[in-house]
């Protein structure tokens, strides 16, 4: 039987300032145990509650923090757009 | 409908005049608007000596085509473009081009309204404005009115 365990992971991704916070531009998380984007970010910044105005995105698709999220998604975090 | 982003600087107007040439509905439309975005050389009373405009890549591009297709079912018009710039930019370089053509006039400005506001609103883009003394991320886009 074989077991796919490396598959098990949500890429997590930073942008703008968040990224400057973060000190890092994305992340690999295990899938185990993580069910919403609330819970991807509480792992991702060890806790650290959600930002004021932090938007996030579930493949490239804005998403709530009650937002579902499983094994092998794409999950975004970062400040307000200003683009334009 | 075309959308495109350019890491290099561009000049809207060659690129409207370029790309309504190729417009294969000659005779056909009656109205185009447009809307051309520049860095100023200022902001909130700062100076501003150049700006970094970073994006999600593959996201970005997917509202800005999300949002031109929201813009042919709303309003009556034969083609639309959008242009974004990302990455290095210096003041007066342009941002953004938003172009609609349209039989008449209501619809092409409407659409060139709609394109522009919903891409602030919901296109994944951040300005990083460089000062004098440092550098600093843009918080929020003006309010439309």
């Amino acid at each position: 039987m074989q077991v796919y365990t490396l598959l098990m992971t949500i890429s997590v991704k930073y942008f703008a300032g968040l990224r400057e916070r973060m000190q890092r531009a994305e992340d690999t998380l295990p899938a185990q145990g993580v069910h919403t984007v609330a819970e991807v970010w509480s792992k991702a910044a060890r806790g650290a509650p959600w930002p004021p105005n932090m938007l996030a995105a579930v493949n490239q698709d804005y998403a709530q923090a009650r937002s579902a999220v499983k094994d092998g998604d794409e999950v975004a975090f970062f400040p307000p757009v200003t683009g334009g | 409908m075309t959308i495109q982003l350019r890491a290099a600087p561009f000049d809207p107007w060659q690129e409207l005049a370029r790309y309504q040439a190729n417009l294969n509905q000659a005779g056909k439309f009656g109205a185009t608007a447009c809307f051309a975005g520049t860095l100023r050389d200022m902001n909130q009373g700062d100076t501003v000596s150049a700006m970094t405009l970073e994006h999600y890549p593959g996201m970005t591009e997917k509202y800005l085509e999300q949002i031109s297709a929201e813009a042919a079912q709303r309003f009556a018009i034969l083609d639309s473009l959008i242009l974004h710039r990302h990455g290095a930019l210096a003041p007066n370089d342009a941002i953004v081009l938003v172009a609609a053509w349209a039989e008449h006039r209501a619809a092409a400005f409407d659409a060139c309204r709609y394109l522009i506001e919903e891409l602030k609103t919901r296109a994944p883009f951040w300005k990083k404005e460089t000062l004098e003394h440092g550098a600093r991320w843009v918080e929020h886009n003006t309010a439309p009115r």
